[in-house]
């Protein structure tokens, strides 16, 4: 797998946008984007990174002519669909030129499709708004298109409910959709930040091929710099409404001009893993014994079931050190971490805490033990509670085991200092905070009992990638301060690699591979293990170092 | 765009409900309601002031007099005063609307905690629930007058039980949703204590839809008192309320109509602004709502 290096210099030019402001809507007018310019070819990707915030969605959307029009608003600039300008049409016309040049796909496709229509009906109803066909031939053209996104046993799918399909699948009915009238542009909106990676994998090269199939022009955006190496011709790179920097994608990569692009490379964690630390103690402060969890479902009268969410698990982590659970959804590692933490009781094995079987405890019993167990979960947004302040939030725990509000308060102050926060933070509510601050709220919520072991539950999944390093440093320095032992979940290999000093590969529930994290991600025993490094997106380039990894 | 979301419905309640009865934000129907409810408490908060008679003084010569200099919307069956009979029974109505809101909301609340967070409780409590449900509320509330005497105390009571099922149904619902979320997890791993979790981290989710079903409440309870007055199961015919008042001009309506237009007019202009307050604040409370009709 090399950068894509095609030289398009010859095809027409399909989508022009020039100096594009758009503000918000009202009195207040504040600028989203401050004068966006690019343009893409015939057959060319065109990617849109940045973070959070800098107007990645906002210019597809303008784009689209589909932006909100209550809250946005257009105020100069020309966007140009082969030579024609599209924010000087008239909506109708505009929805016919949505319908036949333009295709949008989104980047959870559960909530873009029709939940109570068979996806081969959503597919026909494109053609049914947009040619004069007759049925058999439409059908046909259905089928055609779902068998190009290669979907298998496409007459079975064809009937089936978005529900019946995996998150994969899903995500190739919309490309059929999108693909169907044969646009001239292909909008895509993070459409594989939801899937797996091998998901994601297949995905990428779908768009690829279908691409170079139909001369599709695609605008794809993205956070992912991986995702980026793997797809881009050229990049443009945005932050705060603006392209800081924009260029065919070996030149962005290898000599980034901009300060910004070079500290988003920079903040790439590398898939190369580092070196476990020197296991001193030896003494484990928490263990696994063969733990399992089996769900059993089904009514008082139905038909019962089991399912297994994990079983088998066994580890040792001592203080000071990371063990990583690394796998993809529905790999049961998040039920072994709410396992671990005691919010579910597992159905088999034992987990040691300090000797001590934890497994069976009941509410009153396990109330000590909670202390030396915290968590910190996936999405900041929701975990804290938005309507008590942050002073409620982390005082919360001490006040149940007895320390005085005082000394909760100061405790909660110190600790706010080290996760980099200002003091008068105490006083406010989580909305007022970023993603990356309220997740370290939650981090220092967590250490607030001085815990012995910490849950992290893809803690840093939802973040921006600068944000993600920030928290990660953060992690890394407590664990240095304290010695804590860490239990960190995660589906992202570079994450693992550069924290874990441990690695445990789950699939369906079941440990495949287990061991050093410099052995396991650098040469990995297990299929499972090597089909997820080969997956991950962008390995065969270092980010930081701007030059093709050699293994 | 979320952003823009988040924030309105990160504000504080107070502000969001302020917000329902400023004309600029939700047009005038609210703001006229608020007015006019506001009026009609006022009325029967200062009825004894206002009142023209003794509202139980009977006058056998001015029986079923047509309004007056004296008798401003003239008199009943026994020649009491029609006008302070009506404004004074609209305390009644009222107390009785805000008691069995403020009780139905409080045991619903309590039950519909507890059903949503135990899965045990959970599955003989809603079944329990649906069993009254299943029973048309005026039966109950005419069995339980019937039961304990008509007392101001036993029709609360007749007119609070029906409601409370639909209160437990939709804190259940909304603690079945707020149990997931993350928060409610790390508040476990703190520590924290299953009655603190369910008063401090569940229950103010469910103060927006409360508030809104209160209003709702409380003014089918004015139309339930109304109804058991009206048909002979209320408070006893000594307390004047708008259902009672109604109910014994029902025999004189070709002689003076008024008896049962006046009060009924009352309750009317009751019922709607209530309605029309708790229209708006749900609208209010919930931002999406809102957008829909910008």
């Amino acid at each position: 797998m090399e950068l894509r290096a095609r030289d398009l210099s010859h095809e027409p030019v399909i989508v022009q946008i020039e100096d594009l402001v758009v503000e918000t809507a009202g009195k207040t007018r504040f600028p989203v984007l401050k004068g966006v310019s690019l343009n893409i070819r015939r057959g060319e990707t065109v990617c849109l990174v940045g973070e959070s915030g800098s107007g990645k969605s906002v210019t597809s959307l303008a784009t689209m002519g589909l932006l909100p029009k209550d809250a946005l608003v257009v105020r100069s600039g020309t966007i140009r669909l082969k030579g024609e300008n599209l924010l000087a049409l008239s909506p109708s016309a505009m929805k016919d030129r949505r319908a036949r040049d333009l295709a949008m796909i989104f980047q959870e496709p559960m909530t873009a499709l029709n939940p109570v229509m068979k996806v081969g009906a959503q597919i026909t109803e494109v053609l049914d708004l947009h040619s004069r066909m007759g049925t058999a031939e439409k059908r046909a053209r259905v089928i055609d298109i779902m068998e190009q996104v290669h979907l298998p046993d496409v007459q079975r799918i064809y009937d089936s409910y978005p529900h019946q399909l995996s998150g994969g699948q899903r995500q190739r009915i919309m490309i059929a959709m999108a693909l169907i009238l044969e646009p001239a542009l292909l909008i895509a909106d993070e459409p594989t930040t939801a899937l797996d990676v091998t998901t994601q994998k297949q995905i990428l090269s779908l768009i690829a091929e279908l691409q170079e199939k139909h001369g599709t022009a695609v605008l794809f955006i993205t956070h992912d710099m991986g995702v980026v190496a793997e797809i881009a011709d050229r990049v443009c790179v945005m932050r705060h409404g603006e392209i800081l920097e924009s260029g065919p994608i070996r030149e962005v990569l290898e000599q980034p001009k901009h300060v910004y692009t070079r500290a988003l490379l920079g903040s790439v964690p590398s898939l190369v893993p580092r070196e476990a630390r020197d296991d001193a103690s030896g003494a484990s402060v928490i263990a696994a014994r063969n733990l399992g969890k089996t769900y059993h479902t089904g009514s008082f009268l139905g038909k019962k079931s089991q399912v297994r969410a994990s079983f088998g698990v066994n580890f040792d982590l001592s203080p000071g050190r990371t063990l990583g659970i690394v796998g993809e959804s529905g790999s049961g590692k998040t039920t072994v971490a709410r396992s671990i933490m005691r919010l579910i009781e597992p159905t088999e094995g034992q987990i040691l805490l300090d000797g001590d079987d934890i497994a069976h405890l009941s509410p009153s019993a396990m109330k000590p033990k909670r202390k030396k167990l915290q968590v910190v979960f996936q999405d900041p947004f929701r975990s804290l509670n938005p309507r008590w302040t942050i002073a409620r939030s982390m005082t919360e725990g001490p006040l149940n085991y007895g320390m005085s509000r005082a000394d909760a308060l100061a405790e909660a102050k110190r600790l706010l200092k080290i996760v980099s926060l200002p003091e008068d933070a105490l006083g406010r509510y989580p909305h007022q905070f970023s993603g990356g601050q309220r997740q370290r709220i939650a981090i220092a919520r967590a250490v607030m009992l001085k815990p012995d072991v910490l849950v992290a539950d893809e803690a840093v999944s939802a973040l921006d990638v600068s944000v993600q390093a920030q928290v990660l440093d953060l992690l890394a320095e407590l664990q240095r301060q304290t010695g804590i032992a860490i239990i960190f979940i995660t589906h992202d290999l570079r994450v693992a690699a550069q924290i874990c000093d441990e690695v445990l590969v789950m699939k369906r529930g079941e440990v495949v591979e287990q061991g050093p994290a410099s052995r396991v991600l650098h040469q990995p025993q297990h299929d499972y293990t090597r089909a997820l490094i080969d997956a991950a997106p962008g390995r065969f380039w270092d980010f930081a170092a701007g030059k093709p990894l050699v293994a | 765009m979320t952003n823009i979301d988040r924030s309105a419905a990160d504000k504080p309640l107070a502000l969001r409900l302020l917000s329902m009865v400023s004309p600029a934000q939700t047009g005038l129907a609210p703001f006229i309601a608020a007015i006019m409810l506001l009026a009609v408490i006022l009325l029967t908060i200062f009825s004894p002031q206002i009142a023209t008679h003794d509202p139980l003084a009977m006058d056998p010569l001015m029986r079923l007099k047509p309004p007056s200099e004296a008798h401003l919307l003239g008199t009943d069956g026994y020649g009491r005063d029609l006008f302070s009979r009506m404004i004074l029974g609209g305390r009644i109505s009222l107390l009785i609307g805000i008691c069995a809101a403020v009780v139905a909301l409080g045991l619903g609340v309590l039950i519909g905690l507890v059903a949503g967070y135990f899965r045990l409780a959970d599955a003989i409590i809603m079944r329990a629930m649906d069993a009254l449900m299943a029973m048309p509320s005026i039966l109950i509330a005419i069995g339980l007058v019937a039961l304990n005497g008509p007392s101001i105390g036993s029709v609360i009571m007749a007119i609070t039980i029906p409601e409370v099922p639909r209160v437990v149904r939709l804190v259940r619902s909304v603690v079945l949703t707020a149990r997931e979320e993350p928060y409610v997890e790390a508040a476990m791993a703190l520590g924290s204590s299953t009655p603190k979790i369910l008063f401090q981290h569940l229950l103010p989710n469910t103060m927006a839809p409360m508030i809104v079903q209160g209003t709702y409440i409380i003014a089918s309870a004015i139309l339930t008192e109304a109804l058991l007055s009206f048909l002979g199961a209320g408070i006893s015919t000594e307390i004047p309320t708008w259902g009672n008042i109604m109910a014994e001009g029902r025999q004189y309506f070709r002689i003076n109509p008024g008896i049962i237009l006046w009060p009924g007019l009352l309750l009317t202009i009751c019922v709607l602004s209530i309605n029309l307050i708790g229209d708006a604040a749900r609208d209010a409370l919930d931002p999406r709502m809102k957008k829909r009709q910008a």
